[in-house]
């Protein structure tokens, strides 16, 4: 590392305090370079009862604003520790630096803001609490907001639907996901029907592994990694989006002209992702199948009119509509929270970030706590 | 102009020959510069005409096309991160047009950061001198808990003075530091650099828009026209034939700050 201190070429600093503690003398260069060495043999100048002292400074050859500070310091000190301070001789060309220091440093030392060690601890979670309470409450307050604005849009039949930005949002969150979506469930069938096979192999029952395919895929695991993948995807994008017009003051322009924002960013935003989510999640179902049906062919020999057979005798079409009623609620979440997210952003650069990937944790965290929802109420109705 | 008088004063900054442009558009054409010890250069110019881009070619930040910098007396064309710009970068503090504070840090670990970067002080010290620096820019302590995100667009500018200030450099170059502000806090601000300056022994780089700044703290002053530049004091270059010289300061603006000089 380099460092001000090896590369300084200055003379080096000293002073010294004479045997009957009448005249403190400094010298040679006292700048930032020394500052660190100075301040360490300064504090181990023993400096109680000297009585008066007076301060020479005139030898000194370089002074910066550290090095004044550290002599000013000084002077405090031997005050502090009763001494008084006659004369105090410095350069001429320094008497400016000195006068703006000295004049500056009068105000009382303040107390540190934020607590440390076990109390700071406290003091973060206390804080965290409250934050994730009002966090709760504004979401909510969002919710309800939003829910009225859509009753409104749909009640009024004036109401101008922005249908463009509805189906370019459908074409961002749905068309542009399918191969990433795509490439993704066939992989999880690939996976799927692998380990279910050869689990299912030791009792013989490999044909079973189809019956594992179908259901785990239509009813679970197609619609989750839809929406999870969504959530990375739009929902970040939702929330870099509405951010960053944050930042731009183009939220604050939309206002100042009578644009409702939850109209014209919001409601586009969330009604298209509830229209292309569970089309994605169709897709996704079949590319799981097909990604099953292409490992079973390889790894068990069960050809596709067999695999046909047995799909069609595992699940019913209520196996996969149970699967896909629950995109819509998804999407719902998903836009919602990326939305509401986006915001939030205040006005600095770091803020869009941390939004960001606030609003894909969340999105993702809700999206599974619903499905874990989902299952209870399932389960319950016995479906 | 005022060259030949000065030819025997410290040069800290000397650009010779230096082209700057973008695709095809040439910025600036074989321009030659000197800056003195001890001087506050202002630097003026229409917007786009490279007023930034000159001073981030002479930090380093951008690498001109052609022609030699060197700033107090080594060249600064090289790598920006290798060691011979280190000892160099340890000698200039630099003041970008927000303040450019690390958002993630408090006001007080922003001015320590090239204290905690190139020196061995104790944190006590640094904190001492945090605290020093906050005072010698006009925040009050408690500014240095706060984050750049709390404070006013006046208070950043500030902090990042004292950011700038914290090794006591030699050289202090400021990108437009009143744009933005109130014309009281300008003022307040142009009279801190001069204050600064003067108890520091500074020298200043300024690039400016603002005509009270120019003629509150400047000794010279640079105008970036065609791609070249024109070098003087107010009063020399009040005299130019140029237009846009001529209209920049005799325009309205220009004849309300000039004549509060003269009333």
């Amino acid at each position: 590392m380099t460092s001000i201190e090896t590369v300084s070429d200055e003379p080096e600093a000293w002073f010294k305090l004479d045997r009957e503690g009448g005249t403190l003398s400094l010298g040679g260069a006292w700048t930032i370079a020394e500052s660190a060495r100075l301040d360490r043999e300064l504090g181990s100048l023993d400096l109680a009862g000297k009585g008066d002292v007076s301060i020479d400074a005139s030898k000194i050859s370089r002074l910066d604003s550290a090095g004044a500070w550290l002599v000013l310091r000084t002077r405090r000190a031997l005050e502090a520790a009763g001494s008084k301070v006659g004369t105090f001789a410095i350069p001429d060309l320094y008497k400016p630096l000195f006068e703006t220091l000295d004049q500056e440093r009068q105000s009382e030392p303040h107390k540190l803001r934020i607590p440390t060690g076990l109390r700071g601890r406290l003091y973060k979670i206390g804080r965290g609490t409250i934050h994730a309470y009002h966090q709760t409450i504004s979401m909510l307050g969002y919710l309800g907001r939003v829910t009225v604005e859509t009753g409104e849009a749909i009640a009024s039949p004036g109401h101008k639907m922005r249908v463009a930005a509805m189906f370019h949002q459908v074409e961002e969150t749905g068309i542009n996901a399918l191969p990433i979506v795509g490439l993704l469930a066939f992989l999880i069938g690939v996976v799927l029907a692998y380990q279910g096979a050869d689990q299912l192999k030791r009792f013989g029952a490999e044909v079973f592994t189809i019956n594992l395919l179908g259901v785990g895929v239509l009813r679970e695991i197609g619609g989750l990694i839809t929406a999870i993948i969504v959530a990375g995807r739009s929902g970040s994008a939702f929330t870099a989006q509405i951010g960053s017009m944050r930042v731009n003051e183009e939220i604050d322009a939309m206002q100042t002209m009578g644009l409702n924002t939850i109209d014209t960013l919001v409601l586009p935003r969330i009604i298209g992702l509830v229209i292309a989510l569970p089309l994605l999640t169709f897709y996704s179902d079949i590319m799981g199948l097909i990604g099953g049906a292409f490992m079973c062919y390889f790894q068990l020999g069960i050809t596709i009119p067999v695999f046909m057979r047995q799909l069609a005798e595992a699940v019913t079409v209520n196996t996969m509509l149970v699967g896909l009623i629950k995109a819509p609620v998804f999407a719902l979440v998903i836009a919602l929270v990326g939305c509401y997210e986006g915001f939030q952003v205040e006005r600095n650069a770091a803020s869009v970030g941390m939004l960001t990937t606030r609003s894909v944790v969340e999105g993702i965290f809700l999206v599974i706590v619903m499905d874990a929802a989902f299952s209870v109420m399932f389960s319950v109705l016995g479906i | 102009m005022a060259e030949p008088q000065q030819k025997e004063k410290d040069v800290v900054i000397k650009v010779r020959g230096l082209v700057n442009g973008f695709g095809n558009k040439i910025l600036h054409d074989h321009i030659d510069l000197d800056v003195y010890r001890g001087e506050v250069l202002g630097v003026v110019g229409g917007s786009g005409t490279g007023k930034s881009v000159l001073l981030r070619s002479i930090i380093g930040l951008i690498r001109p096309l052609e022609g030699e910098i060197e700033a107090l007396g080594h060249s600064t064309l090289g790598d920006i991160e290798s060691p011979e710009m280190r000892k160099l970068q340890m000698r200039w503090g630099v003041l970008f047009q927000e303040g450019a504070l690390f958002s993630s840090q408090t006001v007080a670990e922003n001015i320590q950061v090239p204290l905690r970067e190139y020196t061995s002080m104790s944190q006590t010290l640094m904190d001492e001198i945090a605290e020093m620096k906050l005072a010698m820019v006009g925040l009050p302590p408690d500014a240095g808990d706060k984050f750049p995100s709390e404070l006013s667009g006046g208070m950043k500018k500030r902090a990042g003075l004292a950011r700038a200030l914290s090794l006591d450099p030699e050289l202090l170059f400021l990108d437009e530091p009143t744009a933005g502000l109130d014309p009281i806090s300008a003022n307040q601000f142009d009279e801190l650099i001069k204050q600064l300056q003067k108890s520091l022994g500074l020298t200043v780089f300024l690039v400016t828009h603002d005509i009270d700044t120019l003629r509150a703290i400047t000794d010279r002053i640079v105008v970036l026209v065609n791609k070249k530049l024109v070098i003087g004091t107010i009063s020399e270059l009040r005299k130019s034939d140029d237009p846009w010289i001529k209209d920049y300061f005799s325009g309205v603006r220009g004849r309300a700050a000039l004549a509060s000089e003269e009333a």
